[in-house]
């Protein structure tokens, strides 16, 4: 995504993306205009646009400007895609409300049919990662260890070994991953969201993305049975640290404070 | 005492006599016991604590060696066939391998090793807050320096082992620390690159850690801390145990119980407590759960990579400090970790120096039997505090990133926090504890003359309204008023009144200006001599 919104400055870049589209709806054209089924897609297709055009004209024009080329509060959404409004909407991060370090994540307030309308309009605005399929990022298919070792070599230095999340510079973080769709974890990593890294399929193949997915999805499901008792967290041994000096030694000394208290000559005054 | 001369008494004694009879003949076991049983131990909660540590090294040791039957410290590579499924095809060491198996294959294994790891975190706990306790009483002066210089090796001694241990099970968690170590190894001026080889036995991680920091773990460290402890027990019953000033506890006695069978009997149910608890503690909770972590490989790292709390305040060290680097004909000194290697040794050593320090400065060679309450002493309770406080935020400093994403802060805020109050608030919680213990001086002194408020008001013939104020009892008063309160070192004038000149040594000149500092007037109220007492409460009841 970093790259990619380099290039977007590029003076070139308003070029390639109208050769693009030409390129993209001429082939369009060619593909779907004999079919009559196609037809009825296609114009199912620009209805969508055409919601997602309004509901996007009142929630977000605001911020990233009337035609998507973005304002002061807001990055252009030129090329981010259909993956990158069905994450950023889907999770609730936008609309942004008030700034601050992160957008953070919350309620999302549009529905799923609303959010696809709005995905629709941003990526009939350019070329961008498409929002994937349920095959694509269904944990089931995964390798849990093989994703353990993929999650431990790409994303634990920011989300922590078991998806707890971390702490970045400046107030940012990466978030926790319990509870994060996995529609939504394969979105994270093609369109790197904000501070995270994008990892495209050249880098990280789908088969990769759908074993880091089933990895996360283990180790961060409700009812993962946690070895030895209580988690504390699983924030490593700061916690551990913690509750040993408060629960261990703690406890050690208010039994000492008790033995000391009852002895012989306190219990005769 | 022998009694194997009368026959008949030796046919009709138990078992156990018979035995101690045995023993007596040939070491003494009678005249042994006689002194040695009737140690008193004097009772208050503060002297429990180096109990705590005692009883969790020893259950460190048992099950350790349990540990030890299973654990295979060996660094060669093998695939992971075993119960827990989310690592099963994972390449990994023999150590990881094994460490897994003890967690999920061997009968009680998963119990045994959190015993072992929550010990480990209670153990040097337990040790720091019992050298508090020696070090704020005063505990540590003439005749306990040695054994003050014994505990604090087995500080050290016991944070480095639990170190190594917490390094064995070559997982990705204790993996980064090892490689933390190797950086901090390395940015040893001129020999670091050499030093980390031989550690390593070569490139870093090589095979060799390992089983090296298993010989010492489990052999090295423990034998001698198991020979200081011994050494350290000797010395507290040879020099007898220190009390509290009280009525009838004076410099040359120690009131309590007899060792022999109370106290027995008290500390023999205290060891289940110590064990009972920890055991506790490691049945309700998960501590480093290497299976989470995965095996170490030296391309990944997880944010939370912490050592466990007692390695916490290098961490913060290192954490706080800026990254400088100076570049000089071609090698590169990094300041941003020599500088923490080189002052993690100093926090440490400025406590285990202090009480030297303190018998210099105040020049007291007298032995020291009775303790000193905290606010006796404002100087010494001031110092430690102070370096409490420094010690306290350097660990916050090393888990900073907890603090950053629990507290909604910024790690860059917190980061420099730290490395102000690094500077500014030992001398800050200095000044404030020594200005609390003077006042609790001054209420003593309030308490001794005028007695205790009672909360009764009494209203007088003449319409004024009074609280009635009780006497303290002798034996508190005496409680309160025990202390020596010394006089600050003089050296006298410099010119005498013939006007010849004296020498007098530098050293001598800091040491009478340190000792004004600990003994002047700004460090001491003084404590109500008889005459006072005498004048107020002999007086007219006044209030
Ligand atoms: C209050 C201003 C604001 C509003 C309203 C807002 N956004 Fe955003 N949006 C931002 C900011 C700031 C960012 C960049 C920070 C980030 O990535 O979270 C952003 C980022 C995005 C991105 C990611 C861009 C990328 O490069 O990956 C998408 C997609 C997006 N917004 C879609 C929307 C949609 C759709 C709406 C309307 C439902 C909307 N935003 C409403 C401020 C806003
Ligand atoms: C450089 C640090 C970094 C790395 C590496 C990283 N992430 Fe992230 N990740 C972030 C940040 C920061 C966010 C928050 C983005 C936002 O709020 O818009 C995030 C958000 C996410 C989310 C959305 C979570 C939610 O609550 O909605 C998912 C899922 C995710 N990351 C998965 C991954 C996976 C899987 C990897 C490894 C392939 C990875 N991340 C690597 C920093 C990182
Ligand atoms: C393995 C760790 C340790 C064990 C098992 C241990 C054990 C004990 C025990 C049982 C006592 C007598 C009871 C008490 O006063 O609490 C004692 C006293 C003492 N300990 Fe330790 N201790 C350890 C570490 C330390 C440390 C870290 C220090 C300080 C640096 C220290 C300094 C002292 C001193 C000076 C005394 C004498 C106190 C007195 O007589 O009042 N010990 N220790």
């Amino acid at each position: 995504m970093k790259k990619l919104s380099v290039r977007r400055r590029h003076p070139l870049a308003a070029l390639v993306v109208l050769l693009f589209a030409l390129a993209a709806t001429g082939g369009l054209y060619a593909a779907f205009a004999p079919a009559k089924t196609a037809q009825a897609d296609s114009s199912s297709q620009s209805i969508a646009i055409e919601e997602g055009k309004k509901l996007y004209a009142t929630g977000c024009s605001s911020c990233h400007g009337p035609g998507g080329q973005g304002s002061t509060d807001g990055p252009s959404l030129v090329g981010v895609g259909a993956a990158a409004v069905d994450f950023q909407v889907g999770t609730g991060r936008m609309p942004a409300q008030q700034p601050g370090a992160q957008v953070p994540k919350k309620q999302p307030i549009y529905t799923q049919a609303q959010i696809d309308q709005l995905a629709a309009y941003i990526a009939s605005l350019g070329p961008g990662p498409g929002i994937p399929s349920k095959k694509q990022y269904d944990p089931k298919g995964g390798d849990i260890a093989a994703g353990g070792e993929l999650f431990r070599t790409n994303c634990a230095q920011c989300h922590n070994f078991a998806g707890e999340g971390g702490a970045l510079t400046d107030g940012k973080y990466a978030p926790s991953l319990r509870g994060v769709d996995p529609k939504h974890i394969y979105e994270a990593m093609l369109t790197g969201p904000q501070q995270m890294p994008t990892f495209p399929d050249t880098t990280m193949p789908e088969k990769a993305k759908r074993d880091i997915i089933a990895y996360v999805n283990d180790t961060t499901r409700a009812d993962n049975p946690n070895p030895g008792g209580f988690s504390l967290g699983r924030l490593g041994p700061v916690t551990e640290g913690l509750f040993g000096w408060i629960f261990g030694l703690g406890a050690l000394i208010a039994t000492a404070v008790w033995v000391a208290a009852r002895t012989a000559k306190a219990r005769k005054s | 005492m022998s009694t194997n001369d009368n026959p008949k008494s030796r046919e009709k004694a138990p078992a156990g006599q018979k035995a101690a009879d045995w023993a007596d003949g040939r070491v003494g076991l009678y005249n042994l016991a006689k002194s040695n049983l009737r140690k008193i131990f004097p009772d208050h909660w503060s002297f429990m604590l180096g109990e705590i540590c005692l009883y969790s090294f020893i259950i460190i040791i048992l099950t350790g060696v349990y540990l030890t039957l299973f654990f295979k410290p060996s660094m060669g590579e093998v695939v992971y066939h075993g119960s827990y499924v989310p690592l099963q095809g994972v390449r990994m060491s023999e150590a990881y391998e094994s460490t897994l198996n003890i967690s999920f294959d061997v009968r009680g294994g998963l119990l045994v090793r959190q015993i072992h790891h929550w010990a480990a975190i209670v153990f040097v706990a337990g040790m720091l807050v019992h050298m508090m306790r020696v070090f704020f009483t005063g505990a540590f002066r003439k005749p306990r320096e040695i054994n003050w210089t014994f505990g604090f090796l087995l500080l050290v001694m016991g944070m480095f082992d639990g170190f190594l241990g917490y390094s064995l099970p070559d997982d990705l968690l204790s993996g980064t620390g090892i490689r933390f170590m190797e950086g901090a190894v390395l940015s040893v001026p001129i020999v670091g690159t050499y030093l980390s080889f031989f550690l390593f036995g070569g490139q870093f991680p090589g095979f060799d850690v390992v089983p090296r920091f298993f010989t010492i773990h489990i052999l090295l460290l423990p034998g001698i801390m198991l020979g200081l402890v011994v050494a350290h027990l000797i010395l507290v019953v040879y020099h007898k145990h220190t009390q509290f000033p009280g009525p009838g506890k004076t410099n040359k006695n120690v009131v309590g119980m007899p060792l022999m069978p109370v106290y027995m009997a008290k500390a023999g149910g205290f060891f289940f407590v110590v064990f009972g608890v920890i055991t506790l503690l490691s049945a309700i909770a998960t501590v480093n759960p290497i299976w989470a972590y995965g095996p170490y490989r030296p391309d990944q790292v997880s944010t939370d990579a912490q050592p466990d709390w007692y390695m916490g305040f290098s961490e913060g060290l290192i954490r706080i400090m800026p990254g400088w680097e100076i570049n000089f004909a071609g090698h590169t000194l990094v300041l941003g970790v020599f500088i923490p290697l080189i002052v993690f040794p100093l926090v440490l050593t400025a406590i285990a120096v202090y009480p030297f320090i303190e018998s210099w400065v105040t020049g007291d060679k007298r032995e020291h039997h009775l303790l000193d309450r905290p606010r006796n002493a404002p100087t010494r309770t001031g110092l430690g505090v102070a370096w409490i406080s420094l010690y306290l935020i350097l660990l916050v400093g090393g888990g900073n990133d907890l603090f950053a994403t629990h507290f909604h802060l910024s790690i860059n805020a917190i980061t420099w926090v730290v490395r102000v109050s690094f500077f500014v608030l030992p001398p800050v919680a200095f000044i404030i504890t020594k200005r609390i213990c003077l006042g609790l001086q001054r209420r003593d002194r309030e308490k001794v003359l005028h007695g205790r408020e009672t909360g009764v008001i009494k209203r007088l013939p003449h319409g004024e309204f009074i609280e009635v104020h009780e006497p303290l009892p002798q034996g508190k008063v005496f409680e309160l008023t025990a202390h020596d309160q010394p006089k600050p070192l003089e050296i006298g004038a410099e010119v005498d009144e013939n006007g010849v000149v004296r020498k007098v040594k530098r050293t001598q000149k800091v040491r009478a200006k340190l000792s004004q500092a600990f003994y002047g007037e700004g460090s001491q109220i003084p404590k109500p001599t008889p005459q006072e007492h005498e004048e107020i409460t002999s007086g007219h009841g006044h209030h």
